[in-house]
Formats: C-alpha cells, sequence, structure tokens
C-alpha cells in the first residue's frame, strides 16, 4: 500500500542518502519539538483552565535561567544542523576531476543537451550510471531551473552566464527531469527524463545516436567560418594552446581564470577584459553567435589543451 | 493601568458622530481610517480567495481540471500579489495598528491624522491599478516579478500590477512612519518603553522594517518598469543587464517583507495570551527584543532564496547561518507564550483559540523553516511544494490566525458589540484543522519533488493534492463562518461594555466604541502592561 504512497522519493545519486539523512534528523527535530509545544499548550489550558470567573492567578515575571536554558538549546542545535548541513553542501558542490562534461541550454520551454562527441537530445538526458557528470548550463532566454529530484541536485539556467552542476547516478532507469523555476506559460511541460543506463548500454545509444561531429569538431568548424584564426594564432591575438584554466594577465594588472565565462565574456564583450599586451582590436560577435555555437567554440577551445582538462 | 472605565455617557462614539460617506471619505479619525482599511482589505482578501480556490480546484486532476496554462499562471500570480502586497502587510497595521496604537499609547490620534488619510487613498488608487491588471487581462509573473521574464518576455498587464505594488508600497511607508513618530511622541505620561504593551513594541518593529524596506522593492520595480518600456539594460543579459541583481533588490525587501507579515500577529497574540490567562506575559523584554532582534537580522537573510541561483559558495554558507539565527529569538517568543500560560487562569475564548492556534502553527513554520536555511536541503526543496507549505504554515497559520484573534478580541471595542462566541470557536477549529489538511500534505509532495508554480503535474502526486485541495474546502467554510457573524453582530450582537474580557490596556479603559477623541481625560500611566491581580510579581 506504501509503493502508492512514498514518504521519500526515489534515491539515485551518490549524494541523495546523505541529503535524506538530514532531512529525516530535522524531521525528528520537527516533530519533537512541535511535540513538545502542542502538549505544553493542552497540558497548561487544561490544568490551568479558569475555574471561577474573576479568580486571579499568582504572577510571575519571568526567569533568566529559563530564558538563557531555552535560548542556548535552539543555538546548539542549529550549529550542529548548519555544520552538517554546510560540509555536506560544500562537499557536494565540488565536481569530480573526472566528470564527464554535458551541456544543457534552457529555451522556453524545452531543453536542449550536448554531449561532448556531439550527440543531441531534447529534454532527454541519457547517462551512464556509476560515472560522474557534469552539467554546464546556459539559456536563452529566462531564468529556468534543473530539478532531478531523484538525485538532489538543482541548478537555476541563467541567460547570460554559465552555471553547473553534477551527479553520479547509482540507479538505472528512468527520473523526472523538471524546471524548477517559473518561466512562463508553458513552465510545467518544460519537464523531461533522465534516463540512466548500464555503461556499455550507453555507448550503444551514444554511438546509435551520434549523428553530427564531436562538440570540438563543429567549433573547430566556426573558428574557422568567423576568421578567429586570422588574429588568434597569427600574432595578433593570443593563442589558445594550453589557454583554458590557464591565469591571464589583463591590461589593468589583475588576472583571471580562463574559465567557459571568461571565454564567453570575451568572445561576446571583448573589450571588458584586455589581455595584457595586445590591442583591443577583436570586433564583438553579439548577436552573430548562438549559444550553441558559443558552447561548441568553447569546447574547441578546451580540446586544444591543457590535456589533462581536456573534455574527454 | 490607572484611567478609570467611563461609561458614556453622552452615548457619542466616533461611529455615531457624523454619518454619510462624506464623513467617512473626508475622515481623520485613526478609527475610522482603520475601518476603511478594513473594508479595503477584506475585499482584497476576496479576490485572492477567490483565485486560491481555483488554483485548488485545477489541481485536483494532474493534467489540471479547470484551466489553461496561462490562466492557471496567472491566476496564482494574482493570488500571490493581492494576498501579500494588499492584503497580509497591511493587514494588522493598517487595521488594528491604526485602531489602536493611539489609544494604547494614551493620544487621541496618530501623529500625522491628514497622512494616514493620505496613505489609505494611495492604498486604493494602487488596488485600483491591481484590479485593472486583474480585468484587463491579467499577470503571469508570479507575485516575484523574476527578470528577464518580467522585463522581456511576459504578455500581459505587467505594468499595472508593478505599479499597483509600487504605489501600495508609499501608503505602507507612511503608516510606519507615522507609527513610529506616535510611538515615540505621543505617549502618555508615565508611559515608559518598558510599559508599553507588546503589541506596540510588534508595531514599532514591523514600522522600522516598513521604512527601511519598501524603498528598495520600489526602486527594482521602477528599474523593472525603465528596462520594460524603455529596454534600458538592467536586467536581461540580451541588454547588457544581470538578471540575478533583481532577485537581490527583491528579496532585500521581501525577505524582510515576511516579518512585515509576521510580527504584528506575534504583537497580537502577545496581548491575547496574557488577558486570556490573567497573567502578566512570561519574559517581557525577551519578547519586546526578540522582536527588535529579527527586524536586525531579517535584513541580512536575503540570500536563502538564491541559493541554487549560482551564487557563490561562501555568500550561501553566510546566508545560511544568518538564517539559522532568526530560528532563535522566533524560539524564544513562542517558549514565553507557552510559558505564560503556565499557571494561569486560562480561558476558552474565541480569541484565545486562535492565539494557541498560531502558536503551534507558527511553531511548524518555523521549524521547517530550519529545512530551507540548511543548504544541503534546500538545493532539493527550493521552489518545490515544500517552501509553499512552509511559507503558509506562518503566513495564513500564524499572521493569519493571530489577525483573526486580534480581530475577535478587538471587534467589541471596534463596533461595541458581541458575536456569539461559541460560533467563534467552532470558526477558530474549523479553520485549524481544513489549514492543516490542506497545507500538511504540501510538505510531503514537495519533498518527493513536486515543483511549485505547475498547472500540469506527474500522476504519482495526485493523491496528495487531492487532499490538499479537500482540506481547502473546509478552510474556505472556515473563513465564510466569521464573515457572517461578525457582518451579523454589528446590528444584532449584544453590547459589550468597555472591558468585555477584563483586559488590561489603555483601550479597555474607553468606552466601546470610543469617542472620536478616544479618552474624556488624558490618562497617566503608572503600571507596568499586563498588571492582572496582585503587584507583587514574582521571578521564579
Ligand atoms: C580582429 C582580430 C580578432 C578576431 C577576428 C578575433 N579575436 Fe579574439 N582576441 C583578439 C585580441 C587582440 C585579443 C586580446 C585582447 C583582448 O583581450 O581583447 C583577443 C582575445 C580573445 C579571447 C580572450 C583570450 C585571452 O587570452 O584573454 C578569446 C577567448 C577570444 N579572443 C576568442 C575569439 C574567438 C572565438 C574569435 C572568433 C569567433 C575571435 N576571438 C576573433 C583579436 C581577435
Ligand atoms: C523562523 C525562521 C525562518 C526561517 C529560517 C525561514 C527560512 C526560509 C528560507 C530559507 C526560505 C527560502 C526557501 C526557498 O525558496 O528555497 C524561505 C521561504 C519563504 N519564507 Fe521563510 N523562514 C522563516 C520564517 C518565515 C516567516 C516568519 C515568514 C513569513 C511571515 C516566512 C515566509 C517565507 C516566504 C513567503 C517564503 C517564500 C518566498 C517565495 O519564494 O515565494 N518565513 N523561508
Ligand atoms: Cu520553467
Ligand atoms: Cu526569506
Amino acid at each position: 500500500m506504501w509503493s502508492g504512497f512514498p514518504l521519500r522519493p526515489e534515491q539515485a545519486s551518490t549524494i541523495a542518502q546523505g541529503i535524506d539523512q538530514l532531512y529525516f534528523f530535522l524531521t525528528a527535530i520537527t516533530l519533537f519539538f512541535t511535540f513538545v509545544i502542542f502538549t505544553a499548550i493542552f497540558y497548561f489550558a487544561i490544568r490551568y483552565r479558569r475555574k471561577a470567573k474573576g479568580e486571579i492567578p499568582g504572577q510571575i515575571e519571568g526567569s533568566l535561567p529559563l530564558e538563557i536554558f531555552w535560548s542556548a538549546v535552539p543555538l546548539v542545535l542549529v550549529v550542529v544542523i548548519f555544520v552538517w548541513s554546510s560540509s555536506l553542501f560544500i562537499s557536494n558542490s565540488r565536481p569530480p576531476e573526472a566528470a564527464t562534461e554535458i551541456f544543457v541550454i534552457g529555451k522556453q520551454w524545452m531543453w536542449q543537451l550536448q554531449h561532448p562527441d556531439g550527440a543531441r537530445e531534447i529534454n532527454e538526458l541519457h547517462v551512464p550510471v556509476g560515472k560522474p557528470i557534469k552539467l554546464t548550463m546556459t539559456s536563452e532566454d529566462v531564468i529556468h531551473d534543473f530539478f532531478i529530484p531523484a538525485f538532489r541536485v538543482k541548478k537555476d539556467v541563467v541567460p547570460g552566464r554559465y552555471t553547473s552542476l553534477w551527479f553520479e547516478a547509482t540507479k538505472t532507469g528512468r527520473f523526472h527531469l523538471f524546471c524548477g523555476q517559473y518561466c512562463g506559460v508553458n513552465h510545467a511541460l518544460m519537464i523531461g527524463s533522465v534516463v540512466v543506463m548500464e555503461p556499455e548500454e550507453y555507448e550503444r545509444w551514444l554511438s546509435g545516436s551520434r549523428k553530427a561531429e564531436t562538440m570540438a569538431a563543429s567549433g573547430a568548424q566556426l573558428y574557422e567560418r568567423f576568421a578567429c584564426i586570422t588574429c588568434h594564432g597569427a600574432g595578433k591575438a593570443p593563442p589558445f594552446n594550453d589557454f583554458y584554466m590557464s591565469q591571464v594577465k589583463l591590461s589593468d594588472g589583475s588576472t583571471v581564470v580562463a574559465n567557459e565565462e571568461y571565454i564567453r565574456e570575451s568572445i561576446l564583450y571583448p573589450s571588458a577584459k584586455i589581455h595584457a599586451g595586445y590591442d583591443p582590436i577583436m570586433p564583438t560577435f553579439k548577436g552573430q553567435i548562438s549559444e550553441e555555437q558559443l558552447l561548441q567554440l568553447i569546447a574547441f577551445i578546451k580540446s586544444l589543451g591543457p590535456q589533462e582538462r581536456k573534455s574527454e | 493601568m490607572t484611567a478609570t472605565a467611563t461609561e458614556n455617557s453622552t452615548g457619542v462614539n466616533y461611529l455615531n458622530v457624523q454619518y454619510g460617506i462624506r464623513s467617512w471619505l473626508l475622515t481623520t479619525d485613526h478609527k475610522r481610517i482603520a475601518l476603511l482599511y478594513l473594508a479595503s482589505i477584506t475585499f482584497f482578501f476576496l479576490i485572492g480567495g477567490i483565485s486560491a480556490v481555483l488554483i485548488r480546484i485545477h489541481l485536483i486532476e494532474p493534467q489540471g481540471a479547470l484551466l489553461q496554462p496561462a490562466t492557471y499562471n496567472k491566476m496564482f500570480s494574482m493570488h500571490g500579489i493581492v494576498m501579500i502586497f494588499f492584503f497580509l502587510i497591511p493587514s494588522i497595521p493598517a487595521t488594528m495598528g491604526n485602531f489602536l496604537i493611539p489609544m494604547m499609547v494614551g493620544a487621541r490620534d496618530l501623529a500625522f491624522p491628514r497622512i494616514n488619510l493620505l496613505s489609505w487613498y494611495i492604498y486604493v488608487v494602487a488596488g485600483l491599478f491591481t484590479v485593472y491588471a486583474l480585468i484587463a487581462g491579467g499577470v503571469d509573473t508570479g507575485w516575484t516579478f523574476y527578470t528577464p521574464l518580467s522585463t522581456t518576455y511576459a504578455n500581459g498587464q505587467v505594468m499595472a500590477a508593478a505599479l499597483g505594488v509600487f504605489i501600495a508600497g508609499f501608503s505602507s511607508i507612511l503608516t510606519g512612519l507615522n507609527f513610529i513618530v506616535t510611538i515615540h511622541k505621543m505617549r502618555a505620561p508615565g508611559l515608559t518603553w518598558s510599559r508599553l504593551p507588546l503589541f506596540v513594541w510588534a508595531m514599532y518593529a514591523t514600522s522600522v522594517i516598513q521604512v527601511l524596506g519598501t524603498p528598495v522593492v520600489a526602486v527594482a520595480i521602477v528599474l523593472v518598469g525603465l528596462e520594460r518600456m524603455f529596454q534600458v539594460g538592467v536586467f536581461d543579459p540580451a541588454l547588457g543587464g544581470d538578471p540575478i541583481l533583481f532577485q537581490h533588490l527583491f528579496w532585500f525587501y521581501s525577505h524582510p517583507a515576511v516579518y512585515i507579515m509576521i510580527l504584528p500577529s506575534m504583537g497580537v497574540v502577545s496581548e491575547l495570551v496574557t488577558c486570556f490567562s490573567k497573567k502578566r506575559i512570561f519574559g517581557y523584554h525577551f519578547i519586546a527584543y526578540s522582536s527588535l532582534a529579527i527586524a536586525a537580522i531579517s535584513f541580512l537573510v536575503w540570500g536563502h532564496h538564491m541559493y541554487v541561483s549560482g551564487q557563490s559558495v561562501y555568500a550561501s554558507l553566510v546566508f545560511s547561518a544568518l538564517s539559522f539565527a532568526v530560528a532563535i529569538p522566533s524560539a524564544i517568543k513562542v517558549f514565553n507564550w507557552t510559558a505564560t500560560l503556565y499557571k494561569g487562569s486560562v480561558s476558552y475564548d474565541s480569541p484565545m483559540i486562535y492565539a494557541l492556534g498560531f502558536i503551534g502553527l507558527f511553531t511548524m513554520g518555523g521549524l521547517t523553516g530550519m529545512f530551507l536555511a540548511s543548504l544541503a536541503t534546500d538545493i532539493h526543496l527550493h521552489d518545490t511544494y515544500f517552501v509553499i507549505a512552509h511559507f503558509h504554515y506562518i503566513m495564513v497559520g500564524g499572521a493569519l490566525m493571530g489577525y483573526l484573534g486580534g480581530l475577535h478580541f478587538w471587534w467589541p471595542k471596534i463596533t461595541g458589540r458581541l458575536y456569539p462566541d461559541a460560533w467563534a470557536r467552532f470558526a477558530a477549529l474549523v479553520i485549524f484543522i481544513g489549514f492543516n489538511l490542506t497545507f500538511f500534505p504540501q510538505f510531503v509532495v514537495g519533498y518527493l519533488g513536486m515543483p511549485r508554480r505547475y498547472a500540469v503535474y506527474p500522476e504519482e502526486f495526485q493523491v496528495l493534492n487531492i487532499m490538499s485541495s479537500a482540506g481547502a474546502s473546509i478552510l474556505g467554510v472556515g473563513y465564510v463562518i466569521p464573515l457572517i457573524y461578525l457582518i451579523w453582530s454589528m446590528r444584532y450582537g449584544p453590547a459589550a461594555g468597555p472591558n468585555p474580557w477584563g483586559a488590561t490596556g489603555l483601550e479597555w479603559q474607553t468606552p466601546s466604541p470610543p469617542p472620536t477623541e478616544n479618552f474624556e481625560q488624558l490618562p497617566v500611566v503608572t503600571e507596568d502592561a499586563y498588571e492582572y491581580g496582585s503587584k507583587e510579581a514574582h521571578v521564579v
């Protein structure tokens, strides 16, 4: 009977169990204090009910020891919860080094997903079980939110920037994918599924659905088509070998890390940050390059190294 | 307190001193203005209520039983906008605050009576914009107006609704200023700060938030308007803006705003618990200062609405720690109210039933707030029905229960009439049961993963949604009953007399309904608040 009436969502990722344990601890605390307060109210209300009209009870001003006691108990409890929850959060928010990167573009009202080798899907995400997956996400219009309840992960998908989330599925099967952030008329239809498969099966699926070339290869073509190559690698602009995640010195003396966000900004708003030693001659490609093409260019730049950071 | 209750020898009071619509629309009497507000917010409560009913009927079926998705979205947007900005924020301050603060401090009116009337007119103009937005096609941005949806993508009457909220903010600021000045400057001789009724303390803390916070949301709304009408790039990245900036501005006000909604109720409950157990409040200073502590910390926690927005891990950690800090003054209040019952003389008059209901439901709302303040669990729970349940426990189970409790408590003072208390107790019970049946299942369905603001949803969530809709129909009945007997009592209720509950407090020492000038002679205060019985109160 309880199968039709579950008390917790399915646990299908490595982090789900830890979160549920904290959830049940919090539930226990909630039940305990609710019980204490309700019991006290009922007990006092009945025990000290008015027995005669106009009766005057003895007056009590308060009690410092009690005030200290019932401030200290919640204080200790919230400190415990905070430390527990935050350490879980910190360790959950760090993606493992070896995670496979998949790109997500949200738009009203669909999810577009791109695997590094070029396979694409809409509203469905196929992933292998037992392998860490990192999603790099952006939106073409409003804010959306990528939410997989069975994995206990959720992250907003924001236009104009990249956000990321990671998970490692522990169970094969089909799980809900929801848009969590209200995004307009068909928000409730911006849903889909995450299909977790055995690794071999996943490989088979990949080779079956691989129609296009890899993202990096598409990026390389764009790199030529938009004539990036005429400056970059021709001495007029910084080369991209071993560029991804390197430290870039800027003309104002500061340094930035060449992550996805920086590459994106350099292409759309080249004058925002200038690589020290170069002239600000790069034109903006805003309006000419789609979100998807941006991701492909980034994949291409990443593929130029350094080797260990290359997306597999 | 000392002023003696004077029987109203002349029979002239603020209600019958003048008749005719003009005498109401041009009044500067804080008591009449309170009634103007009472009528207007009741109207908006009905609009908000009707949209809630439609939402709950729609959600009986997973594919949606009633509305198109676009209409559904307009329904929950209107529900949120109306209930928050036009009902809950003004609810207790503009009605009971207006009516009672001058009397509680022993003054003849608020510091600025005309500004008080002005703030009602501003509220009405704001309300007209909102009603227009509703009639002219509705808005579908949600009450949160997140960008760039609201600035670039949403159709419908976004501007009208945003203007409504913007204008309503000024009404709120003016009311807050008026209260602050009144409480500072117009207290009766002998009424020191530590003799003030806790309702006044709570209204003071609320007013401070209103005055400091509201301008920020006003700025945010103006920026939304500029971007929507003139494509000024502030929030939309396509125009070079930052969409997350809006959330910072919005929540910088709207988190404190949730305390604008709950603090007044806490003040009301402090009054009720003392009166109906005939005891001093337990830990007066702890309750008073915890209101101020809540008001102060509430400005520092807005980031807990943005844990999944891409905000940095460190920012999230700080916001989480501060959010947990709010739980402590909230807990202090709950414990002190409960302790006030200890060895009291507890009666079960209807306002007390509401007050006890408030304590229980607020406790649950506050405790579930910890699930959301906690980072690891909030990632899963954010934007699900769990959040909906959490804040309804506080805003409906808490704030609205407090509002109804206060209304029942001071109704005899306001109208001079008693209502049938048996009906009132019955209604309170119906509301308590209906409320829990409506919102408790939402904790479960939220944890199971059902996102909020979904017009259609997967079938496995249907059972819990039906439970919730069933509860809502009970809750609806619970709200209609008081509407009927309170209106009935205005004509047929027996006369209340100046102090039907045997309460302390200056407002009870003047006839019911009070004369326009509140007191024949301005009172002099020589005692603490809540001097029930013998003076030798002791410390345990
Ligand atoms: C007209 C020459 C020119 C073209 C064409 C050009 N760039 Fe650039 N780009 C530059 C220069 C010069 C810099 C360094 C100065 C600066 O930071 O703006 C630069 C900087 C960059 C950077 C930041 C690198 C760093 O070390 O800071 C990225 C990423 C980049 N370009 C990508 C591209 C891409 C992708 C294209 C093609 C779509 C492209 N550029 C086309 C001249 C160009
Ligand atoms: C007791 C301490 C409280 C804590 C720790 C707390 C915590 C939180 C947190 C962390 C959220 C964000 C959840 C999310 O969106 O993921 C939240 C949402 C909310 N809370 Fe509370 N809360 C508390 C009390 C209150 C009070 C007193 C009120 C109102 C009177 C309130 C009303 C709300 C509202 C309206 C929202 C949701 C807003 C929205 O997204 O539409 N909370 N609360
Ligand atoms: Cu959405
Ligand atoms: Cu908040």
